[in-house]
């Protein structure tokens, strides 16, 4: 069975995103071998939910998003692996949050991965997953020179060995 | 959602899913889907052995496509959709 990719997409956005091929001089294969044993690795989840901690951390700047479309904000937020969803809020223009809201384990399935890894299955999970939120503009300027290099350097301290990036 | 995309964009490892937006492991609550899912990700993570390895998971959304179609939309249009809209009328 192969996924149609564009199933749940309104037609008229298909171009936008249907063979416009790699960025400009990223063509090249993004490879790193998995070296360790998936029982003893450490597992870091991303998601682009727009998910962040409603008590203590700002959401993401959605008016500034209003005043110029163009333009997403290229933040970060660590969301605790023990996070209670209804401590979590969500921030994003482009997609319905309902049912985030009901269940943030559809988007970041913390409490998923640390039963697996309970079972064994995986080794550890992150002390700290990463929300972003998935609308970006389309240079993506801050994610090279900030957001990635920031989150990269984050999981790194943790020292997590393999990251499950979930498009929102 | 859109593992064509993920392809172009060169990523690795790819783990293809028929869901709507918003929903990359599943339906909400329905943990046997979402575990399926992560568990994917996971044995593709540790065990792919070369660039753009990708695995469609054959799981259908419970939901009549007309009905997920609009349930993922948000409430109102987006800036950018808005504004593009607004250039076409």
């Amino acid at each position: 069975m192969i996924v149609d990719s564009y199933r749940f997409l309104p037609r008229s956005f298909r171009p936008f995103y249907e063979g416009r091929g790699p960025f400009p001089g990223e063509a090249d294969p993004v490879w790193a071998p998995f070296e360790k044993r998936l029982a003893s690795a450490k597992i870091a989840l991303l998601t682009s939910a727009g998910f962040h901690l409603k008590s203590s951390q700002a959401a993401f700047d959605l008016e500034r998003e209003r005043a110029r479309p163009e333009w997403g904000d290229p933040s970060w937020r660590a969301i605790p692996s023990g996070t209670k969803p209804g401590k979590i809020g969500v921030a994003h223009l482009h997609i319905n949050d309902e049912d985030l809201l009901a269940d943030p384990e559809i988007a970041l399935p913390a409490r998923l991965l640390q039963q697996l890894v309970e079972e064994g299955v995986a080794g550890a999970a992150a002390e700290n997953h990463v929300a972003v939120m998935g609308y970006q503009d389309r240079g993506l300027k801050d994610w090279r020179e900030t957001t990635a290099p920031q989150i990269a350097a984050f999981l790194r301290q943790q020292g997590v060995d393999g990251l499950v990036l979930a498009p929102a | 959602m859109m593992p064509a995309l993920a392809e172009e964009r060169r990523a690795p490892r790819i783990v293809g899913v028929e869901f709507p937006f918003g929903h990359a492991f599943g339906m909400p609550h329905d943990t046997a889907m979402q575990r399926r899912v992560l568990e994917v990700a996971l044995r593709l993570l540790a065990g792919a052995g070369s660039f753009g390895t990708r695995v469609d998971l054959d799981l259908e959304w419970p939901v009549p496509l007309r009905e997920a179609y609009r349930a993922w939309q948000p409430k109102e249009p987006s800036p950018i959709v808005k504004k593009l809209l607004e250039s076409t009328s």
